[in-house]
């Protein structure tokens, strides 16, 4: 064991090259490091949200939300259906998985059946997406397949994603990152963004824009009363003059055909509206129905809320319009924004937030840096004290190479460093001397039983050796439990740590033994400085 | 005599008779133990007993902000917050100085929309406190904290779980259960401290209990390898012999690593402001009971039960029988 090694120098040498250049990043200006040569590591080590400040959402999607839709855009279907072909039809109703509904003349429920299974669709997985079954009393039912509905929920969550991305990017969010968790959940982290309110009334709102004609065959107060047509729905306003709409459920054109929306101030009135843009289907669809229902007024529905009816008053063949009511500057923009990055699929939750100030992460990074030096400095003097020059100094260097490997190894792979992750660093640094003090000890131990030196410095490695992996194995099984069950700021002190197993094994053993062999070469000792 | 290095002064052979003491030592972990459990668990309020407990596993929102230069009244704060609602409110005031600030927490009213309910009170904090600079915000809603709850209490008994499954493998079972009961009296205990200080009982609580977990094996690993080792060698020692030889020659290493990370945490301690502080007083306080565990609650639990040795029989030895001429 006390021959020096080729592959061991090898080894060290490469790692402490490995530790300086990705350490290197970190104690540079950023100012330097963007005018460094490409080759070389530019990455820092990545702060967690509570050291440099920022806003931690998590996010659900409300897959409930799209269930209902998803069944009352069937019921609509069906009736369309129905009538298409004058199958008389009573009691269709929402069931909480799909639709029924009863074909009043016996004899055509098969061609009702016919009609309806065409409804049936292939999820893209290639799934039915319904099953439709005859029941007693002339009842037909479409269910939805609970395997089309997970398919939809998930396909919902990465449409959300990516909205949010386009939203959250157009506020002008530095490097926001927004991952997946679990089935139906969304973690957005934005570094810096200290106002989570900004963030929240962004995605918070699914920004669904339809237009929808007004149903004008009844009166507000009539349909209130319950004399509702079918297929109208009444939809409460947010404009001055009536407190809610009835409006038909067919919807005309809708959001996601808008290329473009821009918050303008109307040239005469100096007033903040909303203008959009059509693509071609679209500005073709509202050419037609404005076309067709001169003289009638529809409706611009946005998340279920009239923003405005106003009367058509000639054919609009142009492809784009204004939205109109009482904005200000910001709220135009925020809309025009929302309009543009397009309507999530499903409302969004927020479950949890959490926001720390760049002040008070400023703070932290202080304390913490402070906390680190001293409690480096302290291990260091107190391996001095305890095994003198020689010893201690050895098991320094290789402290020293391990907290450098450590940043290095973070730096690398973009762990991200928490506050209670430099915690984790402190003590990894304060065990990573224990396996120095296993290996000394075990010499002096051996040296004591009466072996002569040498056979005393190679057993003490190779008996320390296997109580350190244990030792180490053990850490390394409480960070990885740490990992898979922690969330956030644990999930990086678990990373913290394991980088530290794997970091101070390395120092501990390759580097000490290295040091200890040179020391045992040139200075040929004939006892050891500890015993 | 000098006095550097260090080591030179530490007793090479120390003869300490450990297990002597373990009777006491044994009553008072256990005493401590029940201890510890009843301020923990009583009175029996879920989700955290007798723990403060942090909006992570209660759910609720908690605001920090300061107005300085300005100081800020409480009243005033308090005033704007109630009538809104919200129940339990607490409202406290930290730090000095430039860093002086208010912390108002509340659990969100059932039913209600928690975002629309906190921007409710930030807007009132406004108009009360004229300028206000908001410097943490955390809201957890009631799913998430109940979720939060479970992995976390889930993480550290699959963490107890696993260390005894590691160490069966690696020794025997007895060793095992020694490690596990050791590991089970550090935890508690480590609970009793964060009920009887009233610390938070929040995600990083768990850390750092799990990272003594990890810390406590580490330490009686290494106890029990020597104890193993001495075993192989020591046929014909009496158990309880082998026990305390085995600790007196793994002393100085276990006073010397826990001395170690002892400092370097009260530097994190003094020196980490106060998110730190009370992480790293749990480790500490965790690091001390891991190192007294290691003597004093797993070795004599192997000794209470008895331990297979090459061919010999399994003989429990009795506590307080004289094996001791």
């Amino acid at each position: 064991m006390m021959q020096l090694s080729r592959w061991k120098f090898v080894t060290v040498t490469a790692a402490i090259i490995f530790g300086l250049l990705f350490t290197l990043p970190n104690l540079i200006p950023a100012s330097l490091r963007e005018s460094m040569p490409g080759f070389l590591p530019k990455k820092t080590l990545n702060l967690g949200l509570d050291l440099q400040g920022g806003s931690y959402l998590l996010l659900e999607v409300d897959t409930k939300a799209l269930r209902k839709e998803k069944a009352t855009n069937l019921l609509e279907d069906v009736r369309k259906s129905l009538r298409d072909e004058q199958i008389l039809f009573s009691d269709l109703v929402q069931t909480p998985t799909g639709v029924t509904v009863r074909v009043t003349d016996p004899s055509l429920v098969s061609k009702a059946f016919n009609k309806l299974s065409r409804l049936n669709q292939l999820t893209k997985s290639g799934k039915q997406e319904l099953s439709i079954s005859r029941q007693d009393d002339q009842r037909i039912s479409l269910v939805f397949s609970e395997a089309a509905l997970a398919e939809e929920g998930s396909s919902a969550v990465d449409q959300s994603i990516e909205i949010i991305r386009r939203r959250v990017d157009e506020l002008g969010t530095r490097e926001p990152a927004i991952t997946r968790q679990g089935s139906n959940r969304i973690v957005l982290q934005a570094p810096g963004e200290s106002d989570p309110e900004k963030l929240k009334s962004v995605i918070g709102q699914t920004a669904k824009l339809t237009f929808q004609m007004v149903d004008t065959s009844v009166s507000l107060q009539e349909a209130q009363a319950g004399r509702l047509p079918p297929g109208s729905e009444i939809l409460p306003s947010s404009d001055n003059y009536a407190p809610a709409y009835v409006v038909r459920r067919r919807v005309d054109v809708s959001g996601d055909m808008l290329t473009n929306a821009q918050q303008v101030n109307d040239p005469q009135t100096g007033e903040v509206e909303v203008s959009f843009r059509f693509n071609s289907q679209g500005a073709k669809r509202f050419a037609d129905v404005t076309s067709k229902n001169i003289g009638k007024p529809f409706a611009i529905v946005l998340d279920g809320k009239v923003i405005s009816a106003p009367n058509i008053r000639s054919a609009i063949t142009g492809g784009s319009g204004v939205i109109q009511g009482n904005y200000t500057v910001e709220s135009a923009n925020e809309l025009a924004i929302l309009l543009r990055a397009g309507a999530l699929p499903a409302p969004l939750k927020v479950e949890e937030q959490r926001t720390v100030g760049a002040e008070l992460g400023a703070d932290a990074v202080k304390a913490g840096m402070t906390s680190t030096i001293v409690g480096f400095v302290t291990i260091l003097v107190f391996m001095l004290l305890t095994y003198g020059f020689l010893f201690g100094g050895i098991s320094v260097i290789a402290l020293v190479i391990n907290g450098l490997l450590i940043i290095a190894a973070m730096s690398a792979t973009q762990a991200t460093l928490t506050l209670p992750g430099v915690a984790g660093l402190i003590l990894t640094l304060a065990v990573a001397v224990d396996a120095n003090v296993l290996i000394y000890e075990r010499m002096r131990d051996e040296l004591r039983a009466g072996r002569p030196l040498v056979t005393a410095m190679d057993a003490g490695f190779s008996r320390a050796m296997e109580t350190i992996i244990d030792a180490n194995l053990t850490t390394l099984l409480a960070a990885l439990i740490m990992f898979f069950f922690g969330a956030g700021p644990v999930r990086g002190f678990a990373w913290t740590l394991s980088i530290g197993v794997f970091t101070s094994v390395f120092t501990a053993v390759v580097v000490t033994q290295l040091l200890l062999a040179l020391w045992f070469r040139y200075a040929r000792p004939k006892t050891l400085p500890i015993a | 005599m000098t006095f550097w290095p260090l080591i030179k002064v530490l007793p090479v052979k120390t003869n300490f008779r450990f297990v002597d003491f373990a009777k006491y030592a044994g009553a008072l972990s256990i005493v401590a133990t029940l201890a510890s459990l009843a301020l923990v668990l009583l009175p029996f309020k879920g989700p955290c007993g007798g723990l403060t407990c942090g909006i992570d596993f209660r759910g609720g929102t908690v605001l920090e902000f300061t107005t300085y230069p300005k100081p800020v009244d409480l009243a005033v704060v308090r005033a704007a917050v109630s009538n809104r609602g919200l129940g339990d409110v607490g409202v406290q005031a930290f730090g000095e100085g430039p860093k002086a600030g208010v912390m108002v927490r509340f659990q969100n009213p059932e039913g209600k929309d928690a975002n629309a309910v906190k921007s409710g009170v930030r807007q009132a904090l406004q108009q009360a406190l004229g300028e206000v600079r908001f410097t943490n915000d955390a809201t957890v809603g009631a799913k998430v904290s109940g979720e939060l709850f479970t992995s976390g209490i889930l993480a550290l008994l699959v963490a107890i779980a696993l260390m005894l499954v590691y160490i069966w493998f690696r020794f025997e079972l007895q060793f095992g259960l020694g490690a596990v009961v050791a590991l089970f009296h550090d935890v508690i205990l480590t609970f009793g401290l964060i009920a009887v200080t009233k610390m938070e009982f929040s995600l990083t609580t768990i850390a750092a209990i799990l990272t003594i977990i990890g810390y406590s094996m580490n330490d009686t690993v290494v106890v029990f390898d020597r104890l193993r080792e001495n075993l192989r060698k020591y046929k014909k020692m009496p158990l309880r012999d082998v026990i305390d030889l085995s600790i007196n020659e793994t002393l100085s290493r276990t006073v010397i690593t826990g001395a170690t990370a002892i400092m370097a945490l009260a530097g994190l301690a003094v020196f980490g402001g106060e998110a730190l502080f009370g992480f790293s007083v749990i480790m500490m306080f965790g690091i001390t009971l891991g190192t007294y565990s290691s003597i004093y609650v797993a070795a004599p639990v192997i000794l209470l039960w008895g331990v297979k040795r090459g061919e010999e029989e399994v003989t429990p030895i009795k506590f307080g029988a004289a094996s001791r001429p």
